[in-house]
C-alpha cells in the first residue's frame, strides 16, 4: 500500500478552538463547492471545500436542499396517514422505513403479526437492499469514470423493480407492508421469476467484478483511499458495510435478529482493509448474500395462512402513551424508527435515524481531509450516503 | 440469563449509583430510564465505559407542550449483549438548555447542531452549534416545537399560483355523478 505523506508546512494552523486558522486572502487556500448540482455528488446536498492546491483541507456538509419537514408532517396525520411519507424518506430502498415504522406501531399497540407476513416482509427488505446496492455499484465506477457499471446495474435493479411491480404494484413506493402485517401473498409462479431475475443479477455481479474490481484504474484509485480507522466506529457511530470493511461484523440481521433472519444461514461479509475498494467490495459480496437469502427465503417460506393480523378501525387508532424504538440493517447500515405515542390518534413524534445522519455529516468531514479534489466523490460515494435521511 | 434479567441487572447496578428513575421495559431488549439533567453526562459516560454501550443510536426530542417540558432521548446499545437503554431527561421548555456531549461522542455534535435548530435545545460549547443546518435565513419559532403553526406560516409566507383550481372532492364527484343537478 503506497503511504502518502503530506507536507505538512502548508497546512493551516488550528485556532484555540481546534478550527483551522484559513485566511482565504492570503491566496494560499480556495473556496470550492461540490454541489448541490454536481456530477460527483451523492443527492442533493453539498459540500463547501477549501482547497491548498488540488488537496482538500478542509470539508463541511451542508444539507437542507430537500427538507420537506417529514417528521413534522407525521405528526399531524393519523397512524396510517404516514404511510405515504415514510418510504419517501429514502428513495432507492424505502421499505426500512416501511417496516420499521409499522413494526414500531405493532410495539406500542400490541399487534402480533402473522409468520407468513414476517417472512414476506424479509423478502422485500432483501429484495430492496439489492436494488440499493445496485443503485451503489453504479454510482461508485461512475464517479471514477467507469459510466457502463451503472447501464449494467441499471439493468439489474429494472428486473427487480419489476419483480417488485407484480408482488407489490408499485415499482418504487411500495407501500406492501403496513401495520398488522403485509398487503397481500406472494403472486402464481413468482418463484419461477424470480429465480430467473437472480440469476441475471448473479450474471451482472460477475461482470462488475471482472471490469470494475479488476480493473487497473480502479484499483489504483481507490485502495488505500479512505481509510475508517476502527477506532472511529462508535465515536461517529459507524455501521453497516462501512464498519463491516473495518473489520468489525456489525450486523443487526445478525446481533438482533428481528423478522426471520434467526432461521436462515447467512454470514455478513466482512472486509479487512476499510479503504473504498474493500467498502465497494463487502457491498459486492452482501448482493450475493441477498440472492442466497432470498433463494432460501423462498424454499422455507409458508404459503398458506394469514398475511395480516386483526387491526384496529385506522380511522379512529388510537395507541396508548409510550416509545419504541426499532432497527433494521438497511444496505447502509443501521436504520430505525423512534416513536412517540401520546395516546391520541397521532404520534407525538417520529425520529429517523438513517445511517447517513453520522456517515455524511461528523465522518465524511473527518475523512475529506488531505485528500485529493479528484477523489472526492469516490470517498462521499463509498460512504453510501442519502441526503433525505440526514435532513429528513 | 435472559435478556431481561440482565436489563434488570444493569438498572439495579445504575440505581445503586445515579437517581436514576423507573425502568420502562418497553421489550426485553429495550429499556428507558429517566435521568436528572445534572446527573446525565456522568450517567453516559460510566455507561459508555464501564457497561459496554458504546454505541449512541440516536439523540432527539420530544414537545411535550401540555407539561411544559422537552424530553430529550439518549438511545445508547450495547452491541455483545444486543440491549438497548434510552435515557430520557426532561428539560423545561422555557429555559431549554443541555450539556454538550460532543467530547463523549463526537457525532453528537449534529444532533445537537439539529436540535438547538429544529427545537431551539441550546447546548453551550458544541462545535459549529450556531451554523445553519437545514433552515437558511429563519426567523420563525424553531418549527419542530409543537406549537409552531405550519398552516399558518405556509398561508403567511407563500402565496397561491394564479389560475390554480382546487376540487372539493364531494362537490366533484357529485357534479360527475349528478351533472344535471339532481
Amino acid at each position: 500500500m503506497n503511504l502518502f505523506a503530506p507536507d505538512r508546512s502548508q497546512y493551516p494552523a488550528k485556532k484555540a478552538d481546534g478550527t483551522n486558522d484559513i485566511d482565504l486572502t492570503s491566496g494560499k487556500y480556495l473556496k470550492l463547492w461540490q454541489g448541490p448540482n454536481h456530477p460527483g455528488i451523492t443527492g442533493n446536498m453539498s459540500v463547501e471545500l477549501t482547497v491548498c492546491g488540488d488537496e482538500v483541507v478542509e470539508g463541511k456538509t451542508h444539507v437542507g436542499y430537500l427538507h420537506r419537514g417529514f417528521e413534522k408532517l407525521m405528526e399531524r396525520r393519523t397512524f396510517i396517514q404516514v404511510f405515504p411519507i415514510v418510504c419517501r424518506v429514502c428513495v432507492p430502498e424505502p421499505d426500512f422505513n416501511e417496516y420499521c415504522y409499522a413494526a414500531a406501531v405493532e410495539d406500542l399497540a400490541g399487534i402480533q403479526v402473522p409468520e407468513r407476513a414476517d417472512w414476506i416482509r424479509a423478502l422485500i427488505l432483501e429484495m430492496g437492499r439489492i436494488n440499493s446496492y445496485m443503485m451503489y455499484l453504479g454510482g461508485q465506477a461512475g464517479s471514477l469514470g467507469q459510466g457502463v457499471i451503472g447501464q449494467w446495474t441499471t439493468y439489474a435493479r429494472d428486473l427487480m423493480l419489476d419483480r417488485f411491480e407484480e408482488l407489490t404494484g408499485a415499482r418504487i413506493y411500495h407501500m406492501f407492508i403496513l401495520p398488522g402485517g403485509v398487503r397481500d401473498g406472494l403472486p402464481d409462479g413468482f418463484d419461477a421469476r424470480m429465480e430467473e431475475t437472480l440469476k441475471e443479477v448473479e450474471r451482472t455481479l460477475k461482470d462488475v467484478w471482472d471490469v470494475m474490481f479488476c480493473n487497473a484504474v480502479f484499483k489504483k484509485r481507490t485502495v488505500g483511499l479512505g481509510v475508517i480507522d476502527p477506532s472511529w466506529l462508535e465515536d461517529y457511530g459507524v455501521t453497516g458495510p462501512n464498519a463491516r470493511a473495518a473489520g468489525v461484523a456489525k450486523d443487526v440481521r445478525k446481533d438482533q435478529p428481528y423478522l426471520i433472519y434467526d432461521q436462515l444461514d447467512f454470514e455478513p461479509p466482512i472486509g479487512h482493509n476499510s479503504d473504498i475498494y474493500t467498502r465497494a467490495d463487502v457491498r459486492r459480496r452482501d448482493v450475493q448474500v441477498s440472492v442466497d437469502l432470498i433463494r432460501q427465503m423462498l424454499a422455507k417460506m409458508p404459503r398458506t395462512g394469514p398475511v395480516m393480523a386483526t387491526i384496529p378501525n385506522v380511522l379512529h387508532w388510537k395507541i396508548p402513551r409510550g416509545e419504541t424504538y426499532i432497527r433494521g440493517e438497511c444496505s447502509r447500515g443501521e436504520y430505525g424508527y423512534y416513536l412517540v405515542t401520546d395516546g391520541s390518534g397521532y404520534p407525538r413524534r417520529i425520529n429517523v435515524r438513517g445511517p447517513s445522519y453520522t456517515h455524511a455529516m461528523a465522518l465524511l468531514e473527518r475523512m475529506i481531509v488531505n485528500i485529493n479534489i479528484s477523489d472526492v466523490a469516490a470517498l462521499m460515494v463509498s460512504l453510501h450516503t442519502y441526503p433525505p435521511e440526514i435532513e429528513r | 440469563m435472559t435478556t431481561l434479567t440482565i436489563m434488570r441487572e444493569l438498572h439495579t447496578r445504575l440505581k445503586a449509583l445515579f437517581p436514576v428513575g423507573e425502568l420502562t421495559e418497553q421489550r426485553p431488549a429495550l429499556g428507558f430510564v429517566t435521568v436528572p439533567k445534572e446527573h446525565l453526562r456522568t450517567t453516559l459516560m460510566h455507561l459508555r465505559v464501564k457497561e459496554g454501550f458504546t454505541h449512541l443510536v440516536l439523540l432527539t426530542a420530544v414537545d411535550w407542550l401540555e407539561e411544559g417540558q422537552f424530553q430529550l432521548t439518549y438511545l445508547l446499545s450495547n452491541r455483545p449483549l444486543a440491549i438497548d437503554l434510552g435515557l430520557r431527561v426532561m428539560l423545561p421548555r422555557d429555559a431549554a438548555t443541555m450539556e454538550s456531549i460532543h467530547d463523549v461522542w463526537p457525532t453528537a455534535a449534529t444532533y445537537q447542531r439539529e436540535l438547538r435548530e429544529m427545537f431551539g435545545i441550546d447546548f453551550p460549547g458544541s462545535p459549529r452549534l450556531h451554523e445553519e443546518f437545514i433552515l437558511e435565513g429563519w426567523k420563525d419559532i424553531p418549527p419542530y416545537r409543537r406549537d409552531f403553526d405550519t398552516l399558518k406560516y405556509a398561508n403567511e409566507s407563500y402565496s397561491q399560483r394564479p389560475g390554480r383550481e382546487t376540487h372539493d372532492p364531494a362537490t366533484h364527484m357529485k357534479q360527475q355523478l349528478y351533472p344535471n343537478g339532481r
